[in-house]
């Protein structure tokens, strides 16, 4: 169960442990094919190449196995799709609700995994 | 640096504006402010494009993209058009305040957005109460209250369609009347789920972590009330992406570009394609055919210099 996305996809829990351990700087976008997540996604494949030192990933927001990020205290007040989490050595330290902006987004970046 | 053409936004008009440039050997910059593909990427499926029996908005984008790429435009997404120049026999514009770029021509294809309130709270409580995708974010506020702004189609399908998850709905509209066709009026006034709420307006958003009750003033009286509420869908309408633009090129009381028959704007070798232009009929497929008469008519331009 996978988004249509150019991204690398997570499928599982687990694998998002797998990542979020295994890499410094990790960039999740939790959501749909709908209207104010692609925009995100989008963003996110544009700044792959501008962002080598962090890591892109997607995953479905309706796969059970995306409780990992649905249920993080950090997002318990979200009532918004895409659920996005920023991970610095495997610790979650940042995540927005809804769709955002590439200068929100790069803005971030620059200020979580400088 | 220097382009033959430069096309501001990356829909489906600018797209096909620059694969048909750049397949003419003019030199172009496609400059984009969100994402690639407008508001084409936000359609699920598409059904009616000739040639293709179905593809999601977010794929033939992408398509667009790698065509437009492959012919040798240059494309830069994700930018801010910090200044315009369309004046004179050379045109430039800067992004984010430190690259310029000029051109012989300009092709304006900045296409449309959702109109937001623009009230106190919007902007804190996106995502924490307050949506613009009913189908995105419904199914958070099951067996809650929450209110849809607006009065034409989308509001009332809208509100019709989140009576699935939530408890109440409740319509605020600033008029006495709908703008929506009879039959969506009618669907929404049958829905015992959903109140009305006429001639008001939202004037704060009001919570903590996320939108706990709104202000609403009645544009009758001019009285003050706050109503408690989980959640705010805003469903008012689109408008063109052209405030940049007032000024340079002459716009109608919309907003909207006004162009003569060949896409020229007010201002010689400025041309305007898809949704920002004045035109009745705002498809892909219009969007499409826009981006090759501009580019068509961009290149003649250039090429009569």
């Amino acid at each position: 169960m996978v988004l249509g996305t150019n991204l690398k996809h997570i499928a599982t829990a687990a694998q998002h442990n797998e990542v979020v351990n295994n890499n410094e700087n990790v960039m999740i976008c939790c959501g749909r094919m709908g209207p104010m997540c692609i925009p995100v996604y989008d963003i996110m494949e544009d700044l792959e190449d501008e962002y080598p030192h962090v890591t892109f990933y997607d995953m479905t927001f309706d796969s059970p196995e995306a409780h990992v990020i649905r249920n993080a205290p950090e997002c318990s007040s979200f009532m918004g799709l895409p659920f996005t989490v920023y991970y610095k050595n495997g610790k979650l330290v940042k995540a927005t609700s809804s769709i955002q902006s590439k200068a929100q987004i790069t803005s971030i970046l620059n200020e979580k995994f400088a | 640096m220097n382009y033959d053409i430069i096309i501001i936004g990356a829909g489906p008009s600018g797209l096909t504006a620059g694969i048909y440039a750049a397949r003419a050997k003019a030199k172009v910059l496609i400059v984009n402010e969100g994402s690639v593909g407008g508001q084409m990427v936000l359609t699920h499926q598409i059904e009616n494009y000739p040639g293709v029996e179905s593809i999601s908005g977010y794929q033939l984008s992408k398509i667009m993209r790698k065509q437009a790429k492959t012919f040798g435009c240059d494309i830069k997404t994700g930018v801010t058009l910090t200044n315009i120049s369309l004046e004179g026999e050379i045109k430039s514009i800067e992004i984010d305040s430190k690259e310029t770029f000029t051109a012989k021509s300009i092709i304006i294809a900045s296409g449309g957005r959702s109109r937001s309130l623009n009230v106190t709270g919007e902007d804190e409580f996106k995502g924490k109460g307050i949506s613009y995708c009913a189908t995105c974010d419904g199914d958070f506020y099951q067996n809650m209250e929450i209110i849809v702004v607006g009065g034409g189609n989308s509001a009332l399908e809208e509100a019709v369609s989140l009576t699935k998850y939530a408890s109440k709905v409740t319509i605020i509209h600033q008029f006495d009347h709908f703008q929506g066709y009879q039959h969506a009026i009618d669907e929404a006034k049958a829905n015992p789920k959903i109140n009305f709420l006429l001639e008001s307006k939202i004037i704060e958003f009001l919570g903590n972590e996320k939108v706990e009750s709104v202000k609403i003033e009645n544009l009758k009286n001019g009285s003050i009330t706050e109503m408690p509420i989980a959640g705010v869908f805003i469903f008012i309408g689109y408008v063109p992406q052209t405030e940049r633009f007032k000024g340079l090129i002459n716009l109608n009381q919309w907003g909207e570009i006004i162009v003569d028959e060949n896409l020229q704007t007010s201002q010689k070798g400025v041309f305007a394609a898809g949704d920002a232009r004045v035109t009745r009929t705002r498809q892909i497929t219009t969007a499409v055919a826009d981006g090759t008469i501009a580019a068509l008519r961009a290149v003649d331009f250039i090429n009569q210099k």
